[in-house]
């Protein structure tokens, strides 16, 4: 039965859309064989760290790491894998630049890629302010006067913990998860781009 | 030399792949690799400074931060939106977005910060010389608060002053008051309660130590962490911290940006419209190009521009 349901459009625009061997693909191009690729799937598993640890962190409470070593140790692994994700994720973009990562209509997958990348500036920058120490401090009260010299201070304000808490640990990883999600379709459903020497659709490339 | 449409989908030569094994391999060795870090280099955690820890390191930075709040000098005092109208704010050109947003979040320093916590404490001469506070005109509290404000930074280190003229009024009661409450921890606690009993929003008591560049500005800046030492990508110690933010660490470096009293606002702009360029990069006509114009991608694919099949 044909079906103009939200349920059998929701369907035919998701589900549909895919094939199973595109989702989870047992091969891929010849071209795809380089460590560059590598970092793509290096972010996503520093990004399963940084959750994994965030997680245990969130089990006792924001001021644990203080006083337990257990939780020093957990903070420490939480901030070794922000420091990787970011890593990898900074080569990860500068390498799709140079691959022209964009062409064959992939513009939505750079476009997610960057919009992952500042949604994770964000929350990396509320786990700061939730350090509940004086770096935490500090960069609240200088942070706010950048907030607040755009006129948002008031509706995002780094003096209070308690918000940067919630935002941290609710709003800002399910926006970065969806849009890290969104990514991936998006790199699975479109493929990954071939060579620019191979690229029919620019000029003086081959040479 | 192989010619393909990138829109569609790829049907030259395939290699074997597995996704799942190389997530689940990818994620022990980062898993591993964190983990290692972690044992080996640890994590900073500077312990957190208050109003108690302020007026025991430093009594005289404290006692003339909260005569200028009185006075109506400090940064607090004279800051404008979201806290009050004191001030016009931060703009770009005709762009006032500070000014703008209007004040949504209150605070009148002199009362939020001094004379509303001694009104709650057991200091009898601290309550009588709020009440005195109170009942005088605002010329005549300018003139008492900027008095001693001023005697107490020529003193340098003093932390009260006598009256011989009786020009300070009832301020230094009420400063003295302030510096106890604060030493026995009572004012963080009042200005931390002030609006909720179960607080977790620290914005009173921040913005009355941020105010001190006596004490919060130095414990910052022999940390490192000073708008004009690379502070906004800089942890504590010696560990690293949001490097991924150096180029907005960057503009606070420079002319004419560092000398600015808009800094703020144009530098988030900058950061703005820097963040649409990267977001719309494959758009701008040459920028796009140049990943063509200087050939990396040699160097990431050159295994496949070795191969024969590439060449077919």
């Amino acid at each position: 039965m044909s079906s103009q349901s939200w349920t059998g459009r929701a369907r035919r625009a998701t589900l549909e859309k895919f094939k199973p061997e595109d989702l989870l693909p047992e091969e891929q191009p010849a071209y795809v064989a380089s460590w560059v690729y590598v970092f793509g799937v290096a972010t996503i598993a520093a990004l399963v760290m940084l959750i994994a640890s965030g997680l245990v962190l969130t089990l006792n409470g924001p001021a644990w790491w203080h006083t337990s070593s257990v939780g020093h140790y957990v903070n420490s692994v939480h901030l070794w894998s922000v420091e990787l994700f970011f890593v990898f994720m900074v080569v990860h973009l500068w390498g799709k630049f140079w691959m022209a990562a964009w062409r064959g209509r992939r513009l939505a997958t750079w476009i997610t890629g960057v919009v992952a990348f500042m949604a994770s500036i964000m929350t990396a920058f509320t786990g700061y302010l939730i350090q509940t120490n004086f770096d935490s401090q500090w960069i609240a009260s200088e942070a706010k006067d950048g907030f607040n010299s755009m006129g948002i201070g008031a509706y995002f304000n780094a003096l209070n913990t308690g918000q940067a808490i919630l935002l941290h640990v609710s709003l800002l990883p399910l926006a970065l998860g969806g849009i890290v999600a969104w990514h991936i379709i998006l790199v699975r459903r479109k493929g990954v781009v071939p060579p620019i020497d191979n690229d029919v659709t620019i000029e003086g490339s081959s040479k | 030399m192989m010619k393909v449409d990138p829109a569609k989908k790829w049907s030259g030569p395939m290699r074997p792949y597995d996704l799942v094994k190389e997530i689940v391999v990818a994620i022990v060795v980062i898993g591993l690799l964190a983990c290692g870090l972690a044992a080996l280099f640890s994590s900073p955690d500077e312990k957190a400074v208050t109003l108690k820890s302020w007026v025991t390191a430093a009594p005289a930075d404290f006692a003339q931060v909260a005569t200028g709040e009185l006075a109506g000098t400090t940064g607090s005092a004279g800051y404008g939106a979201p806290y009050n109208t004191a001030a016009k704010g931060q703009h770009f050109g005709f762009i006032k977005l500070q000014d703008w947003a209007g004040v949504r979040i209150p605070i009148n320093p002199a009362n939020s910060f001094v004379v509303e916590p001694l009104l709650i404490s057991n200091d009898a001469t601290a309550i009588a010389a709020v009440n005195t506070w109170k009942a005088a005109t605002a010329d005549q509290r300018g003139k008492w608060a900027n008095a001693y404000e001023g005697a107490l930074t020529k003193a340098g280190d003093k932390t009260t002053l006598p009256d011989p003229n009786n020009s300070f009024g009832p301020v230094p009661a009420m400063i003295d008051g302030l510096s106890m409450m604060a030493a026995s921890g009572a004012l963080d606690g009042a200005l931390l309660t002030s609006d909720s009993t179960l607080p977790t929003n620290f914005t009173k008591p921040m913005l009355f130590l941020a105010d001190s560049d006596g004490y919060f500005g130095a414990l910052a800046t022999k940390q490192h962490l000073g708008g004009d030492q690379w502070g906004v990508m800089n942890e504590t110690g010696s560990w690293p911290g949001q490097s991924w933010l150096w180029l907005f660490s960057f503009w606070y470096q420079i002319d004419p940006f560092k000398s600015s009293d808009n800094a703020d606002t144009i530098i988030m702009l900058i950061m703005a419209l820097l963040t649409l360029a990267l977001m719309f990069l494959p758009l701008l006509p040459i920028i796009r190009r140049i990943p063509y114009k200087i050939p990396v991608h040699r160097l990431i694919w050159r295994n496949w521009y070795r191969s024969p099949a590439s060449k077919q």
